[in-house]
């Protein structure tokens, strides 16, 4: 009998005593991120925490190491302690599924940065505008060129979204420049030896290029390759992502420029976003986060 | 089939694979001509050999195992992990021809394990070359943490970039791969080896061929071909990539098919492949040339090589009446 009094004493204690615990569990958000082994998610980490601590928010970061089991696992853990909303980036759109939905029944709000997810219910998703891009990478060529003059595009894997996007960007941009006449527009599926291949191909085909617009880096390393082979000089080459070789490029002046997209601001906006919602303000399906043109 | 027996001889040779496919290249080309002058100039036809040569050093591979009724699904990813054995090493400071060297021994090896669990374990060659390109893509990735390799001395680079009396290396490469090999084939006993183990394996056997340790040999030779054509891709980006070649093992299938192999073995020439080569090099060509929408290009692609194969089938299945 006493036992089982002291046993029910403990655990109203414990029943009052979780009560603020949960309440506090509510300021927490939960970071999944796809691995940390990539400098640009531990950009994207930094800048989340440097908002988190402007916030006066608490942040429990999980790290998948590239594995959706491990994801899976975080966001579980992060359902079970309750915290006020889950920032995701997926290893995988489909794998993260049903965590999402696991989530949705908890009544925990996601949020998905960078990679998005194919369903479950998303209050938001943060990622690079692809569109905003390409047209800043339109409009540096066209301006690069002085206005007018032939122009080539490297289409990347027709149909995705990264090719779609940052296209219509470009496509928008040129728009604005009479003067400038896309002379071809070829798929070189994001790779760079199709980006060799294809622009040996217009090389051949276009006596007079005065620049390229690659959808990535890798197509228009490729493209360098093939007019440096060529021995065509004066074209001006314009990619996409500022992976390393590209980088390394622009400093060898090679590269005019390449679009950056900036993790810390996708973490930023990311637990800025989740904050607001938190607090109850009405936060729009997309967060286009703004991309930056490297030229030095 | 009205025609008399002179008319058969006629139409056997003019029905002969070589003038089918000879034909098909030839009317692709006057008709990428006609749209596009440009198309038809030295410096494009030169480009487009020098194209397809790393493609083509893996297809003349690809002929040999498919000959022995083989297939080698591994060669794309052979092609990353060798190319990266070589650049990592060059870049270590080893001098290019050892990286070369290395390189190739590194896609052998990776044949070798083929051939050995093909030849001697008795695993169907699909099912190994399909471990082999899982295993050797990982690898390639693992290796870099699939970051590319790239900056080489120009010495490295040779096999991708160089020139000799006015011909791009790697066509100069390709042809060699192509001159050994036929040698190898139509001349030695190995090739005739090669050729009775694909037709009649139960035979092959009984005439006392060592079959294992030939079957093995081929998958040996479309490993260090695939590491070759490493080489030439990597000189001719100057980067080696965990990413290069995927899907390359399709394109060297469909050439050698396209060529005139036959996955039931013993049937196949280098000669046919090479053709197939070209074809597909033409239309790859020709769809930037005329700067057909992206959208269409693979309909294109698939359409130009499946009228060929239809009336290729159809005219060797009719011609000898």
């Amino acid at each position: 009998m006493k036992g089982r009094r002291l046993l029910s004493v403990a655990m109203a204690v414990l029943l009052v005593l979780s009560f603020p615990l949960a309440a506090a569990a509510s300021q927490t958000l939960g970071v999944v991120i796809s691995t940390l082994n990539n400098p640009f998610f531990v950009t994207l980490k930094d800048g989340a925490e440097e908002k988190a601590k402007e916030l006066g928010v608490e942040l429990v970061i999980y790290d998948a190491q590239d594995d959706s089991a491990k994801m899976t696992s975080s966001m579980e853990d992060l359902i079970q302690k309750k915290v006020g909303a889950i920032l995701v980036n997926p290893t995988d759109a489909d794998a993260v599924v049903p965590s999402i939905l696991k989530a949705n029944a908890a009544g925990i709000p996601v949020f998905t940065i960078d990679r998005g997810a194919t369903s479950g219910e998303v209050v938001t998703h943060i990622a690079s505008d692809n569109v905003a891009g390409g047209k800043m990478a339109g409009e540096f060529l066209a301006e690069k060129i002085g206005g007018k003059g032939k122009v080539v595009e490297l289409v990347g894997i027709p149909g995705t979204s990264a090719a779609r996007d940052r296209g219509k960007g470009f496509h928008e941009a040129m728009e604005g420049y009479p003067g400038i006449k896309i002379v071809a527009s070829q798929a070189a599926d994001f790779n760079r030896d199709r980006g060799l291949a294809v622009f040996e191909n217009i090389l051949q085909a276009q006596p007079e290029i005065d620049g390229v617009f690659a959808h990535n880096d890798e197509m228009v390393l490729g493209a360098i390759a093939a007019a440096e082979a060529a021995g065509r000089k004066g074209i001006v080459f314009v990619g996409f992502d500022a992976v390393d070789d590209a980088v390394k490029a622009v400093k060898d002046g090679r590269l005019a420029a390449t679009v950056a997209q900036q993790p810390k601001e996708m973490g930023l906006l990311g637990v800025e976003y989740a904050v607001k919602y938190l607090e109850g303000e009405a936060i729009p399906d997309s967060v286009p986060v703004p991309l930056m043109l490297v030229t030095e | 089939m009205k025609a008399g027996k002179g008319g058969v001889l006629t139409r056997k040779v003019l029905f002969s694979p070589y003038v089918v496919l000879g034909s098909v290249l030839a009317v692709l080309c006057a008709a990428l001509a006609l749209m596009e002058p440009r198309f038809l100039t030295v410096s494009n036809l030169v480009n487009i050999l020098r194209q397809s040569s790393v493609l083509g050093i893996i297809a003349l591979g690809m002929t040999c195992v498919i000959l022995v009724r083989g297939i080698d699904l591994s060669v794309g990813s052979v092609v990353a992990l060798s190319s990266l054995v070589g650049a990592a090493l060059v870049k270590g400071g080893v001098p290019f021809y050892a990286a070369w060297g290395s390189a190739l021994l590194a896609g052998g090896a990776c044949g070798a394990l083929n051939g050995f669990t093909v030849a001697w374990m008795r695993v169907p060659p699909f099912i190994v070359t399909l471990g082999m390109m899982g295993a050797a893509r990982g690898a390639a990735l693992l290796f870099t943490g699939g970051a590319p390799i790239s900056g080489f001395p120009e010495a490295f680079r040779l096999p991708g970039t160089g020139w000799f009396a006015g011909v791009p290396l790697p066509v100069l490469v390709f042809a060699g791969v192509f001159a050994a090999l036929f040698v190898l084939l139509e001349l030695s006993s190995w090739g005739e080896q090669v050729r009775s183990i694909g037709s009649n394996p139960v035979a092959a056997w009984g005439a006392a061929i060592p079959v294992p340790a030939i079957t093995a040999s081929v998958f040996v030779l479309s490993g260090v071909l695939a590491g070759l054509a490493g080489l030439v891709l990597a000189g001719r980006l100057d980067a080696a990539q965990p990413t290069a070649g995927l899907g390359y093992e399709f394109g060297a299938i469909a050439a050698a098919v396209l060529g005139g192999s036959q996955f039931s073995g013993g049937k196949g020439t280098l000669f046919g492949t090479l053709m197939g080569v070209l074809i597909m090099g033409v239309i790859g060509n020709g769809i930037n040339v005329l700067n057909v929408n992206p959208f269409y290009e693979q309909v294109v692609r698939g359409l130009v090589i499946a009228a060929a194969l239809v009336f290729y089938g159809r005219v060797s299945a009719g011609s000898p009446a």
